[in-house]
């Protein structure tokens, strides 16, 4: 099934997904050499970025954000794809120097419809995802 | 967004990979703020340059734009960086902070941006006229460069501005708008701010209770450029206000006239000044925050040398200012009195809690607020003159 959204970094990816309720801070949220989530807050806290098809509501915290998310792709532990609720500046502007594949503003809400592991395809040429 | 033929060509990479990526990166902005267009800006300050806040991560990134021989189409100053370029070594910045921050530095200075390391473009002569479209980072220059000079910015992310340098161009959303640029929260000073220590205290007050709304304030007295720097940096400080009116003081006055009001007193701004001084005696006075004017560093000179006092001083400015104190005869009066005059940084930025001062006296609702949290401060917040008589020690 394919539903609607919007693209805001191209490139299309396939992956399982990590869901979270909680906004990310990718400074201090994220460990850049592991891709590990260690915000004591976030409900998705141990579980690890790499490889997945990131869902979470938004980006929070310090514009620093941007450039961890590039650090976790030049060690190979950068998320494949992001969905989220409505993007903001620092997670969509990591998404672009990082080059990983982003949509926001699916026309369902994503935590209804995604769990994870699930298998999805992100397509951020056309601003849609499929599972 | 609407992209011109010349836009759509940056963004597939005719001009090279540097400009495609700032590119994207603006219309990514663009798309998320409902931009419907590009605008021109005049002028670019890029923020991100202490490699205290920035670590290897942005350290990578502005140099792979520089290998990519990216250059600025716009005039672009720069924001300070965590040492002065030249005296780091004097004041104990280690080796291994000092050359990755001149690497940054460099990397900066190669894609043609300007080696201002100002906060305070605006004291060194870059001031956009009313109307004007700019990008600018620091939360004090955009506050100061919408609000007392009537230029317009949004307050623009490290990213985003360097990426508004590369393009000359920033997505036209925001405070570039006619419509967002409207107050609607009269505040009504029925209490003495004519200082540049009590504008600091009503900004830091005002800009909690409003929190990124435009506040415009009429019964403040002695509206200047420098009293309105320190209101300005503290209400960008405690609530990111970008935009503020002072009733004939500011070139624009917006006030909706469906708005709310609230009345500041002096009892406020008394419990104000008591709430913001954790610390009782300070081993350490710094001034320039945001940078210092030289009419300041003149006020600086002249007070440390009649009072005598027996603790460090630290003052913070501009290159071009330093230079032109320098040449006043400034920086010898204050550095023969047991002070500092420091250039490229400033206090937030600079290593002052790992030299080991635990309290430290500001004359600046923006330090006052910022050094707690960055640095585990204690405060000291008082005028500059207050904090020379040894007042609370």
């Amino acid at each position: 099934m394919i539903v609607k959204g919007r693209s805001i970094v191209k490139g299309i990816v396939s992956g399982k997904v990590l869901i979270t309720k909680d906004p990310i801070s990718f400074l201090g949220g994220v460990d850049p050499s592991t891709g590990e989530v260690i915000d004591p807050d976030n409900e998705a806290k141990g579980q690890n970025v790499a490889g997945k098809i990131l869902v979470f509501p938004r980006g929070k915290g310090s514009t620093v954000g941007s450039y961890v998310m590039l650090q976790l792709k030049k060690n190979n532990v950068a998320p494949l794809g992001i969905i989220n609720v409505e993007a903001e500046t620092i997670v969509a502007v990591g998404a672009i120097i990082s080059e990983i594949p982003f949509v926001d503003n699916l026309e369902q809400d994503p935590f209804k419809l995604l769990k994870n592991d699930q298998l999805i395809t992100v397509n951020g040429n056309d601003g849609t995802i499929e599972y | 967004m609407m992209l011109t033929e010349i836009e759509e060509k940056m963004l597939v990479g005719e001009e090279g990979p540097a400009v495609q990526k700032a590119m994207e990166i603006l219309v990514a902005l663009g798309k998320i703020y409902n931009a419907k267009k590009m605008i021109p800006v005049t002028s670019v300050q890029v923020a991100g340059v202490s490699y205290k806040t920035m670590g290897d991560a942005g350290l990578e990134f502005i140099e792979d734009f520089a290998s990519k021989k990216a250059k600025v189409k716009v005039p672009t100053y720069i924001n300070p960086a965590g040492m002065d370029k030249l005296r780091w070594k004097e004041v104990g910045v280690p080796e291994w902070f000092a050359r990755k921050q001149i690497r940054l530095m460099n990397a900066y200075e190669s894609m043609g941006m300007k080696p201002t390391y100002s906060c305070t473009p605006y004291h060194i002569g870059i001031r956009p006229k009313v109307g004007e479209h700019i990008a600018w980072s620091e939360s004090n220059a955009v506050s100061f460069a919408n609000s007392v000079l009537g230029a317009r910015t949004n307050r623009e992310g490290g990213p985003s501005a360097f990426s508004a340098a590369l393009v000359g161009k920033t997505p036209c959303y925001g405070l570039h708008l006619d419509e967002n640029r409207i107050s609607n929260v009269l505040i009504k000073v029925n209490a003495d701010v004519s200082t540049r220590f009590k504008y600091g205290v009503l900004g830091a007050l005002v800009g909690k209770m409003v929190k990124g709304k435009i506040p415009a304030f009429v019964g403040v007295t002695n509206a200047n450029d420098i009293t309105m720097k320190y209101l300005g940096a503290a209400m960008a400080a405690s609530g990111s206000v970008p935009l503020y009116y002072v009733k004939s003081a500011t070139p624009e006055w917006k006030l909706s006239d469906d708005h709310e009001v609230i009345e500041i007193d002096d009892q406020m701004i008394n419990d104000k000044i008591k709430e913001m001084n954790t610390g009782d005696a300070p081993e350490i006075i710094t001034m320039g925050c945001p940078h210092a004017s030289l009419e300041e560093i003149q006020e600086v000179a002249g007070m440390i040398k009649s009072k005598k006092i027996n603790k460090e001083v630290w003052v913070f400015t501009a290159r071009q200012i330093f230079d032109e104190a320098k040449e006043k005869g400034y920086v010898k009066i204050i550095e023969e009195n047991g002070g500092k005059v420091l250039a490229d940084t400033c206090m937030v930025v600079s290593p002052l809690y790992e030299m080991g001062y635990r309290c430290v006296g500001v004359n600046s609702g923006k330090a006052a607020k910022y050094l707690p949290s960055f640095n585990k401060q204690k405060i000291k917040y008082n005028s500059m003159n207050q904090l020379f008589e040894g007042d609370g020690d």
